[in-house]
């Protein structure tokens, strides 16, 4: 690790301050490098999908013959032909069960691909859909996971003989001794919707294969985690190097999303091999909402036992995790990234966790912005609320009785967690005054005085950041860990090179979608060189085939700040250290009195004596021989960066899923309009610590993004499914996404606690809202109605029901 | 208006930011297929091809419209503008692309060239635009990166911009 006092070596350097973004000149004139921007080679073919419009049935034929004779059509792509050709796809548990990127003789929701036409252009490989006839037997379907896990239930998987394919119980110091000796008992029952952060540039995939090699080569606007490259290549059945997969430069948007890209990497990699050609697929918005991916919808019951001031002694989770019809990799990460910190932001020694996985008739789940946040803090954070209301505390207080005090830091949680720094109470009480709560409460009493429905809502939660690749690992039992052996940890990767002309270049795996990667980079790795943000090139896109990554790789787990930049900053100080002794030759001083600034490179006690850094930078390109031998070359620094405290879940199936633990405190106040059911968020006030900040502006643009999107979970959006199991979310005019009427703009407070475990003490912060947000409108919402209950999405249809029943009640008179 | 015939291309010719410029087209093409891979003007983007994310929007005789629900035949000689013909140069941004860097008004930049295109004609209309009627004229776009605070902040900045410039011009 870097000692601080050297990351903050410039006083007055570039990290910390909001320059320009790097990224945008070309963004805004229309320059981007997007995936179907791209030039691509001159015999490039298309491909369009055919998907189930059954949401289960038997395919009991498919004929291909007319489609085949069409005009333009090259290849037409089934199940069978997949199968022939790849294996399944890796499966997290332990279950018969296959997942494949195409249905193989039965689909298991709408949208599921059922034949790939590849043709001269898109136009006419969808005229060539229309040609397929497709003879199915519909089967009963099961969308609600409840009635999933029932006796009678159609099953998916007719090998695993149930729906629920995967079963664990953890148990975390005494719980039920805490809850035999505690006064109270207090429970919510939730249902979490299914919901997605749709980014408005969806999937593209362009791939061909060479035969004589038997290698594939693959550009798609992927977006990590890299472990799901060898997911991909053993699919493909080819060893890793014979699968290379590059990333464009542009990317619009993710959120996690285009982590699910990987099953049509496989698909249209095989087309290409069928078709001997290369092919390009971009996916349509239909398709992308009714087959992409979704963040799991999960039913929890949450029991706690509380002492009578509101102090939690014990928690019960009951989880029951709806994964869709197939466990795609890398779920059911969703379950278990929360693992290490389900008990929030509180301090809470016995906890019991059940968790079951269960596979309904729905598109298969995985990443989305909050993984797993949403789903855990939900229940949590209306668990506090109830807590107050039922033992007529101030929710506040609640709050504050159970934060982890200041003087618990570092903190290790019950389930194993490290929360590695912060002073949660500080930043609790900075938000209430900073964020000028009493005003709020004051309107609240103005607005409820004037017969409007107004609450305030509150939520306080840790944000993981840096995912432990192991903790998925939890899934499994210690024995079924022992034998499969340990997983643990998260390279991070950075190279810095220097050119001949003595220029900056850096090379990290991070692949970006609009987060300006580039741009902190390029102040990070100048504030160690002693350069401008301008003097540093860097490259964020990935090419396996000749880039350093790992199975950490990629922009998800916000990463990016802790891990990645943590990374470029010892690289860029390793290669300052080897060029400082260089330079100390040449100087003629001790490498400990050499100083990088404004362009040179001198000795401390005489900035006179000094060297251009671009002419020391090249010297090792043009005379080697003056550096000394021991030093090796001054050309090119890899680092890779994995931090010894992310280790394996141990046997008592503790595991610290998680790095660095930002604090995040919410409070809002809303009004439900009597008549329409319809919320407006009045005021919304969110106070993060995430750790040292290295562009501000970026900053607010992460918490901003994330607060709008959490504010669509929350009042609008939802992957809706009829009962039948019909998808009825196809269209944007019917899955509603937040526009700029809806959207406020959030009062963002901020504290620093710089975490003790990153090289820059940085955490991440990309995602915390879209944890806290959707519990603190909810706990708004119950607060100007009145409700013991309520589930996502909070619709107008759905609160006007509410309102509108309960005016119908008969009137007592008074 | 000739006669088109489904199976068959046909030339189509227009300006687009300044310029002449045409091609082939089937009569079922829509424009934005037709800006992008046939003239190869990739600035514009598609997100959604059903009228709603507002990430193709172009401006069509100086009137913002998506370019997904239009047929490239339907602009037969019309005049159209896209994001690449907003700078004045290509190493100078115009007032309303300044703001959006200034103001960190996009993150992923998917969906800024329709946006830009969609503000750029407000601007022009309504040069006092206040921030109800940006927050109003936006809600056509769907953008998932910023949540729109920093893009209706950009379009005020260039407001003030382009009060000033015209007040020195």
């Amino acid at each position: 690790m870097v000692a601080e006092s050297e990351t903050t070596a410039e006083p007055n350097g570039w990290v910390g301050r909001s320059i320009p973004r790097v990224e945008d000149a070309a963004l805004l004139e229309g320059r981007g490098r997007f995936i179907d921007d791209l030039g691509v080679r001159p015999d490039l073919l298309h491909a369009a999908i055919l998907r189930s419009p059954h949401p289960h049935a038997e395919i009991e034929s498919i004929d291909c013959s007319a489609a085949r004779a069409a005009d333009g059509v090259f290849a037409v792509v089934t199940g069978a032909d997949v199968k022939a050709l790849t294996a399944s796809l890796v499966v997290g548990v332990k279950a018969p069960i296959e997942c494949w990127p195409i249905a193989i003789e039965r689909a298991r929701y709408v949208g599921e691909p059922v034949a790939v036409v590849v043709a001269s252009d898109r136009y006419r490989a969808e005229d060539a859909l229309e040609l397929i006839e497709v003879t199915y037997r519909p089967l009963p379907a099961v969308v609600d996971p409840l009635v999933a896990t029932g006796a009678g239930a159609p099953i998916l998987h007719p090998a695993v003989k149930s729906n629920v394919i995967g079963e664990r119980t953890f148990r975390y110091g005494d719980p039920d001794s805490a809850f035999a000796s505690t006064p109270h008992r207090i429970r919510v029952d939730v249902h979490y919707p299914r919901n997605s952060c749709t980014p408005i540039e969806t999937y593209g995939v362009i791939a061909e294969y060479d035969p004589g090699d038997n290698s594939y080569d693959v550009l798609a606007n992927f977006q990590g985690p890299f472990s799901l490259h060898p997911v991909m290549a053993r699919a493909l059945k080819v060893p890793g190097n014979r699968f290379r997969l590059r990333t464009p430069p542009d990317s619009g948007g993710s959120f996690g999303v285009k982590q699910a890209i990987f099953s049509y990497v496989v698909l249209i990699s095989v087309a290409a091999r069928i078709a001997g050609r290369p092919v390009k697929w971009i996916e349509d918005r239909l398709e992308h909402l009714a087959a992409s991916v979704s963040a799991t919808n999960r039913v929890t019951t949450l029991e706690a036992a509380v002492d009578t001031d509101g102090r939690i002694r014990a928690l019960a989770f009951d989880q029951l995790e709806d994964c869709g019809a197939y466990l795609r990799a890398p779920e059911p990460a969703t379950l278990y990234r929360m693992h290490g910190n389900m008990t929030g932001a509180y301090d809470i020694r016995h906890v019991k966790i059940r968790n079951r996985i269960v596979l309904t008739n729905k598109t298969p789940t995985g990443l989305n912005r909050g993984f797993g946040g949403p789903q855990a803090y939900y229940p949590l954070e209306r668990l506090m609320q109830r807590i107050a209301i039922e033992l007529n505390l101030d929710p506040l207080d609640v709050i504050r009785r159970n934060l982890v005090p200041a003087n618990a830091m570092p903190y290790r949680t019950a389930s194993g967690a490290t929360l590695d720094s912060g002073d949660f109470p500080a930043s609790l009480a900075a938000a209430i005054d900073a964020g000028k709560l009493g005003e709020l409460i004051a309107r609240r009493e103005t607005a409820r005085a004037a017969g409007k429905l107004y609450g305030v809502g509150f939520a306080s939660v840790v944000e993981p950041s840096v995912s432990n690749m192991g903790y998925i690992t939890a899934a499994l039992t210690p024995e079924e860990r022992r034998r499969a052996g340990p997983k643990n940890g998260a390279q991070a990767t950075a190279t810095i090179s220097l050119d001949p002309l003595g220029a900056v270049s850096v090379q990290v795996a991070s692949t970006p979608q609009g987060q300006g990667h580039r741009t902190v980079l390029a102040q990070v790795v100048a504030d160690a060189l002693g350069l401008r943000p301008q003097d540093i090139r860097v490259i964020a896109d990935v090419d396996t085939a000749k880039d350093g990554w790992s199975i950490a790789s990629g922009n998800y787990s916000s990463r990016f700040a802790p891990a990645v930049a943590g990374a470029t900053q010892i690289a860029a100080m390793n290669l300052r250290e080897r060029l400082a002794r260089v330079a100390a030759t040449q100087l003629n001083v001790a490498p400990a009195d050499i100083v990088f600034a404004g362009g040179r490179v001198a000795a401390r006690a005489n900035l006179d004596n000094a060297l251009p850094f671009a002419r020391l930078a090249a010297s090792a390109h043009w005379a080697p021989g003056t550096i000394d031998s021991d030093l090796g070359q001054t050309i090119r620094e890899t680092v890779f960066w994995t931090p010894p405290e992310l280790t394996a879940p141990n046997e008592a199936d503790e595991i610290n899923s998680s790095l660095c633990h930002g604090f995040i405190f919410d409070f809002c106040g809303v009004e439900v309009d009597r008549l329409s059911g319809a919320v407006r968020v009045d005021r919304y006030v969110t106070m993060h610590d995430c750790g040292r900040v290295l562009h501000p502006a970026m900053v607010a643009g992460q918490i901003t993004g994330g607060f709008a999107q959490a504010l669509g979970a929350a009042l609008f959006e939802e992957y809706a499914y009829a009962p039948d199991g019909a998808f009825l979310s196809g269209t944007f005019a019917d899955y509603l996404v937040p526009t700029s009427m809806e959207v406020p703009e959030p009062v963002i407070l901020q504290r620093e606690s710089p975490s003790p475990l990153t090289p820059l003490g940085t955490k991440g912060v990309g995602e915390g809202n879209c944890m806290s947000t959707p519990v603190c409108i909810a706990n708004a919402i119950a607060d100007a109605m009145s409700l013991t209950s309520l589930d996502l999405p909070a619709t107008p249809t759905k609160l006007a029901a509410l309102i509108h029943g309960r005016q119908n009640e008969p009137r007592v008179k008074s | 208006m000739p006669r088109l015939m489904a199976a068959s291309s046909h030339r189509v010719s227009f300006t687009l930011n300044g310029r002449v410029v045409s091609g082939e087209a089937e009569p079922r093409m829509l424009l934005s297929d037709f800006i992008r891979h046939v003239l190869g003007a990739t600035g514009t983007h598609v997100g959604c091809e059903h009228g709603v994310c507002g990430a193709c929007t172009v401006q069509i005789d100086g009137a913002p419209a998506r370019s997904c629900l239009a047929l490239a035949v339907q602009v037969e000689g019309a005049d159209i503008r896209t994001v690449e013909g907003l700078a004045p140069a290509a190493d100078r941004l115009s007032p309303l692309q300044n703001a959006f860097r200034d103001n960190y008004g996009l993150q992923c930049g998917f969906c800024t060239p329709g946006i830009l295109m969609s503000l750029d004609a407000l601007l022009d209309e309504r040069p006092n635009v206040s921030e109800a009627e940006i927050r109003e004229f936006l809600s056509g776009h769907l953008c998932r990166c910023t949540g729109y605070a920093s893009i209706v902040k950009s379009a005020l900045a260039a407001a003030r911009q382009r009060r000033e410039d015209r007040v020195y011009a």
